[in-house]
């Protein structure tokens, strides 16, 4: 039976029913429902972990990484500044290739100080190694987060499950949340094979000369490479299991003889979905929604774009002088296809800017240049006269 | 060929050996490094069943070029500034899976002092069930001898060269221990390379307390402080007689015992066997001063802790790893 639940709440029972051992957590908005809830739900003795309030983020991927690395299941969450702070702490986790799962509640990145959603956090690191998963709604938040530990387990490689922040943290749902029984059936105890033991000692962290160090590199771009397969078949064992996938690697939807496409990643999906309905399109067009980035699966891209003519694709953050980051990954992977359709990129809803119903609309008149980009919806009025 | 015969009891020679050690020989440190020979005095007292995190610096990179590892126990280094935290982590998850291992951290003085201060205090404050153990060489060592907090007033390194206009660091050595004392933490003590036995009764003091500890051990770097390698020991004590690092044990933040030093030496004689303060020795009136402010310090620090001991003894005129009880007069 489906629960009224915030996103946040939702995560952080979600959460307990994977068990990890050890949260490690600091607050920042929009992720402090998280912590707060999962605190709570350890107060009243529903969730038996040891929860370390930690004095900054750094410390709270490093606790993570400890305990992960000690055999000890384990999970953090931050947003903006936090995933800004804790980088180095991040590279360091996927360099040692020690699984666990951390939530971001994606936020931009100040300066200027701004506490709404974009993802520019969570692209910031998108080459630190972790795997990254975009989440289109609660559900596939819940769902995702499950999945995200048998990957991260499976596969030696942390998983990053990125939900906007606000958007879906904060929004309440009717969400289905699985049975203890059900998480444990998909969710084997926690085992790291190389785990810090006094019977069993080695050592985490040495220093690798260059005479090791592209191999350990090319290890790990193989086991990210790899991880595609893990990522599909824990969501087709999930929907076997719980009736529900979790958005496997994309899924796209619309009419198969569609030649116009647009690709989002992340809650844009929601309003996009709707504003179809409200806006019916003159042509038929195929929504393509992007949930795993990291690895990049530049295949199922290319696979979902077939037949296409023109492609947009939005998104929630950019590379200064570059442009979009999914956009510029995504005509790369499509470059190789014998008819690519001309891509458009735009960034939206930067900065909790609303992504109103008619951005739909609007994004398929755009027209905008084939092979550019550029940021939506800017008013240069709004900038001081000098920077106009 | 000549053939030499030496007659060795290598059975006798063995007893004399602790039993467990937790770091090898064979490691890459420089001659007479202090930081190995505390490290080693650490595992041999700790035992094997530890999990130790380890900071970047000298030690790590020494012990674990890979494929090799000096360690024997388990071993983790994760980044400069996150030894406490990740040892923080391995100490929560040691603790929901019922083990009884002890955790230990270490770190040089710049990961302690300055980079990694906020995790250690962090991990102070929560209460973690581990040791924390400083190796002070009182400078970046790993990187080329660079100041940092812990370096002394006056010292040259290579981000405080003595010049025309400098005499070397122009700022004091971080109090640290006063500022762990002021964590309340059950026992908090400082120790030195000089005296192997003193090291080793402290971290067994230390693994013995449920909660979190913390130890400085003064470990000279005759690369960084420009002394040779045999010298290790002598300079590490004199540090200890001239009064410029007191070794002293905290309970709870107040002092509970002082090392006296029976026989006080000036701080020259410390300073002059070292390159790094070679141009106090100048012709020079600021030099002069230096030298001044640098006994000033010595002499505060036997002040403050009461270290002036009871003249000669017959038995010890070091006094050596003599450690006398104290009551709680410094706060
Ligand atoms: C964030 C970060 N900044 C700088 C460095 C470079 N670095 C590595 S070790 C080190 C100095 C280590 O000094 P200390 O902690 O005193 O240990 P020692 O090498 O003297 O034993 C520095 C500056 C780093 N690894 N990480």
């Amino acid at each position: 039976m489906p629960l009224a639940l915030e996103g946040s709440q939702a995560l952080a029972r979600t959460v307990a029913l994977c068990r990890p051992q050890v949260v490690a957590a600091y607050p920042i908005t929009p992720q402090t429902h998280i912590v707060e809830n999962i605190s709570r739900l350890v107060a009243d003795g529903v969730f038996d972990c040891e929860f370390v309030s930690v004095e900054s983020e750094f410390s709270a991927a490093s606790v993570a990484l400890g305990a992960a690395a000690a055999g000890s299941r384990a999970y953090t969450a931050s947003a903006s500044q936090g995933i800004m702070l804790m980088s180095e702490v991040l590279f360091n986790i996927a360099g040692l290739r020690v699984p666990m799962v951390m939530t971001c509640a994606n936020r931009s990145v100040g300066g200027p100080l701004n506490i709404w959603n974009d993802q520019q956090d969570s692209m910031a690191v998108r080459d630190s190694g972790w795997i990254q998963l975009y989440c289109a709604d609660n559900q596939e938040a819940i769902d995702t987060t499950i999945q995200a530990y048998r990957i991260a387990e499976r596969t030696e490689l942390p998983v990053m499950v990125c939900v906007d922040g606000f958007t879906l943290t904060h929004t309440l749902e009717p969400l289905e949340l699985p049975s203890q029984e059900e998480v444990d059936a998909f969710l084997p105890p926690y085992a790291f094979s190389r785990s810090l033991d006094p019977a069993h000692p080695i050592s985490i962290g040495t220093l690798v000369t260059p005479e090791h160090f592209s191999e350990v590199r090319h290890a790990h771009h193989t086991a990210m490479v790899k991880a595609i397969a893990e990522i599909e078949a824990a969501d087709g064992d999930w929907q076997a299991l719980s009736g529900r996938s979790g958005g496997a690697l994309l899924e796209s939807s619309g009419p198969a003889d569609a030649t116009v496409g647009v690709l989002t990643i992340g809650s844009i999906h929601g309003t996009l979905l709707e504003a179809m309905t409200e806006y019916p399109a003159s042509e038929p067009v195929r929504l393509i929604k992007l949930r795993c980035f990291r690895p990049f699966p530049a295949a199922a891209i290319r696979a979902a774009c077939a037949g296409l003519e023109r492609l947009v694709v939005v998104e929630r953050a950019l590379s200064p002088g570059s442009g979009g980051i999914v956009g510029n990954e995504v005509r790369a992977a499509l470059s190789t296809m014998e008819q690519p359709p001309r891509v458009e990129n735009y960034a939206v809803g930067l900065g909790g800017r609303d992504v109103p119903l008619d951005l739909y609309p609007r994004l398929l008149e755009a027209d905008g240049e084939v092979g550019g980009f550029s940021v939506f919806d800017v008013d240069v009025s709004r900038l001081a006269p000098e920077d106009q | 060929m000549s053939e030499t015969t030496v007659d060795i009891d290598i059975a006798a020679l063995r007893r004399k050996q602790p039993r467990f050690r937790g770091i090898e020989a064979g490691h890459r440190a420089c001659l007479g490094c202090g930081q190995a020979l505390a490290a080693r005095l650490m595992t041999e007292a700790a035992g094997p069943d530890v999990t130790l995190t380890n900071a970047t610096g000298c030690l790590e990179v020494f012990t674990t070029p890979w494929p090799e590892s000096a360690w024997r126990v388990p071993w983790m280094h994760s980044l400069f500034e996150n030894s406490a935290a990740i040892a923080a982590g391995v100490e929560a998850a040691y603790k929901m899976q019922g083990r009884k291992t002890k955790v230990i951290a270490m770190g040089g003085d710049g990961s302690t002092f300055d980079i990694g201060f906020q995790a250690l205090s962090g991990a102070l404050e929560r209460g973690h069930n581990m040791l924390y153990i400083c190796y002070d060489n009182e400078a970046y060592m790993n990187t080329g001898i660079q100041r940092s907090s812990s370096t002394p007033h006056a010292a040259t390194t290579t981000t405080s060269p003595a010049g025309k206009a400098r005499m070397g660091k122009r700022h004091l050595k971080k109090d640290i221990i006063t500022i762990i004392a002021a964590h309340h933490i059950p026992y908090a003590a400082t120790t030195s390379v000089a005296y192997p036995s003193d090291v080793r009764k402290k971290v067994r003091r230390a693994m013995a307390i449920e909660g979190p500890t913390f130890l400085l051990i003064h470990a000279p770097c005759p690369l960084g402080w420009g002394h040779e390698g045999n010298l290790t020991i002598e300079v590490a004590r004199l540090a200890v007689q001239t009064g410029l690092f007191p070794i002293i044990e905290l309970e709870r933040g107040q002092l509970a015992n002082a090392m006296p030093i029976r026989d006080p030496r000036p701080v020259t004689d410390y300073l002059k066997v070292q390159n790094r303060f070679r141009h106090l020795f100048a012709d020079d009136l600021r030099a002069k001063e230096e030298l001044e402010h640098l006994q000033a310090l010595a002499d505060y620090n036997m002040e403050t802790y009461d270290l002036r001991g009871e003249g000669p003894d017959a038995m010890d005129t070091e006094a050596a790893d003599t450690v006398k009880r104290r009551g709680t007069r410094w706060a």
